[in-house]
């Protein structure tokens, strides 16, 4: 029997995995658009999970809630960083250093 | 719901403002923006005079979601006054970049932060949140040419992004533990007993919310995208946004999580003292006054933590206060920095070239030099008031040891204020020619403000101790 337990700890390792992927990745910026939609999702198995468990429907209501903003959230992402590869020719994280200090 | 839909007001009034401005944009070209920019304004003076018409009205709307109460009235004046400003002085810096988006962007970043403010679910509390951060993004990279204003977006967004995630993921936890997405619901939990995924939610939350603030350790975006963002869209950020994350963070933490105050207590003061201390220390060296006025934010904010830790009223009221004050200071300090422009018209940003600058312009100097003992907090000015409430809130709560360790670190902050003031005044004139005159507006707003700080805001500390005393009250 798979149980709420369970869930929890696959969203857990989820979410570790997007905040690894953003700190360790010293690549490109998708990479890091793609370790924040990981975050989210794993919030939404979360909310979903907790959902069925008490039997309340205002966490699978907040899952879509999460999936919409996420979505625009992705739009915004990308769009900037087409305007930041235009320029400066690059997505590389490293690069991302205009400012210091 | 028709009743409920005659509570908000200012929130509909922001939508439908908003949705009309940008109907404007797109179907009459950038050349009219003037016309936009004026839509936007009268939208955020018809909000901000709902707000006040509304003052003291108190109700829970939309199956208790939105709280109408004075202490979210209070945080919208705010935000809404900020956001006026951020509108008004735009058009001169941008020339003709200004683009129709900016005035719209203006309105729906308000509109978010108000929500942020009256929202006591979680479920409002993200999508205000969202709201904000996703126009303060557009925002932050709003100068396309420019390098430094895309790359600042770009660290904004994903580190923003970084902190939403993380305070859903928190949100995640409390509603699983809690049963309930409702602050007064998670509130009954928490004094149910506290158990471990109640305590990892309440810490992803204060996380994600501290990401908003700036707070140590999570500050580390600010400086790159205060340098980075085209300077109306960094005073935006350094006063509006931060009233509504601190606003929502003493809801949060007093309405959902007032009976686990001694678990987020320790959390507030570690961020308080680092915000406080990185913030002095940080600050040291930079050469680029967008860049120290961000670490000065910072410093600033750890100041409100210190207030906030003591979780009593007499602490929200000092956060109030403090908030207020630290609005009418920034937005003033950048605003004189919006006027550091050489003869061809291009920012000057650099802190070395203002040496010698007292000579050259005495009277935005001066006000310069006003704002600075103001974030100092150096007596007489009346940003000393706010930090001793904040210290007084934090003795009163027995957190004596907190108290002293701030007022000293507050010592090491006034250092680089200082420093600053005296390239102005005592160092010897840069090469660097100033092009004269401002806008009447932006001089009216800066003498304005240099002078409530400098002596007239203390006439003022009865009315700030009634009004702020009647909107922390409605949180206990």
């Amino acid at each position: 029997m798979i149980s709420v337990g369970h869930y929890l700890a696959v969203s857990a390792v989820l979410f570790t995995l997007g905040v690894l992927g953003i700190f360790i990745n010293r690549k490109n910026i998708i990479v890091i658009l793609m370790a924040i939609e990981l975050i989210l999702l794993a919030v939404n198995i979360n909310l979903v999970a907790f959902s069925a468990a008490l039997g309340d429907l205002v966490g699978q209501v907040f899952s879509m809630f999460v999936l919409t903003v996420a979505a625009g959230e992705a739009a915004i992402g990308l769009a900037i960083l087409v305007i930041y590869f235009r320029g400066r020719g690059t997505i590389a994280v490293d690069d991302a250093n205009r400012m210091k200090g | 719901m028709t009743a409920d839909l005659a509570l908000i007001w200012p929130e509909l009034i922001l939508t439908i403002g908003g949705l009309v401005t940008l109907l404007l944009g797109t179907f009459g070209g950038d050349r009219q923006v003037g016309l936009y920019q004026l839509a936007a304004l009268v939208t955020l003076a018809a909000a901000a005079a709902a707000v006040v018409a509304m003052f003291g009205t108190q109700a829970s709307v939309f199956s208790n979601t939105l709280e109408v109460d004075a202490f979210g009235g209070f945080a919208k004046l705010l935000i809404y006054a900020a956001s006026f400003i951020c509108i008004l002085i735009a058009p001169r810096f941008f020339k003709d970049a200004m683009r129709a988006e900016y005035p719209v962007l203006i309105l729906f970043a308000a509109l978010g932060m108000g929500i942020m403010a009256s929202a006591r679910d979680l479920m409002t509390l993200y999508v205000g949140l969202e709201l904000n951060s996703l126009a303060a993004y557009v925002l932050a990279s709003f100068m396309r040419s420019d390098d430094r204003s895309s790359e600042a977006g770009l660290k904004y967004f994903v580190l923003g992004a970084l902190a939403s995630g993380m305070l859903l993921y928190g949100i995640s936890l409390l509603y699983g533990f809690s049963g309930t997405t409702q602050f007064a619901g998670i509130a009954q939990a928490m004094g149910g007993g506290m158990n471990n995924g109640l305590l990892f939610g309440l810490v992803f939350v204060i996380a994600g919310l501290a990401f908003k603030i700036s707070a140590v350790p999570f500050h580390m975006w600010t400086p790159d995208v205060y340098e980075g963002a085209p300077t109306p869209v960094t005073t935006f950020f350094a006063s509006a946004p931060k009233v509504a994350a601190m606003a929502l963070m003493t809801r949060v933490v007093i309405e959902a999580m007032g009976p686990a105050t001694a678990a987020w207590q320790q959390i507030m003061i570690f961020l308080a003292l680092a915000s406080i201390i990185l913030g002095a220390v940080g600050a040291i060296g930079q050469k680029n006054i967008k860049r120290l006025l961000a670490y000065s934010s910072i410093n600033n904010v750890g100041f409100m933590l210190v207030g906030l830790a003591a979780g009593t009223q007499q602490g929200v009221e000092s956060v109030l206060t403090y908030l207020l004050v630290y609005v009418v200071t920034t937005i003033g300090s950048f605003l004189v920095v919006l006027q550091l422009r050489d003869t061809d018209g291009n920012p000057i940003e650099s802190i070395p070239a203002l040496a010698g600058f007292s000579q050259r312009r005495p009277g935005l100097a001066a006000a310069m030099a006003v704002f600075l003992f103001s974030l100092a907090g150096i007596p007489p000015l009346f940003g000393f008031w706010p930090k001793y409430l904040v210290f007084q809130a934090a003795v009163d709560a027995n957190l004596l040891p907190l108290a002293i360790a701030g007022i000293v670190a507050s010592v090491i902050g006034a250092f680089y204020y200082i420093a600053v003031i005296k390239t102005m005044y005592f160092d010897d004139k840069s090469e660097v020619e100033f092009g004269t005159g401002g806008v009447v507006v932006e001089d009216a707003v800066i003498t304005a403000s240099a002078l409530w700080l400098s002596v007239v805001g203390y006439f003022f500390i009865p009315v700030l101790a009634v009004v702020s005393a009647t909107a922390a009250a409605v949180l206990f």
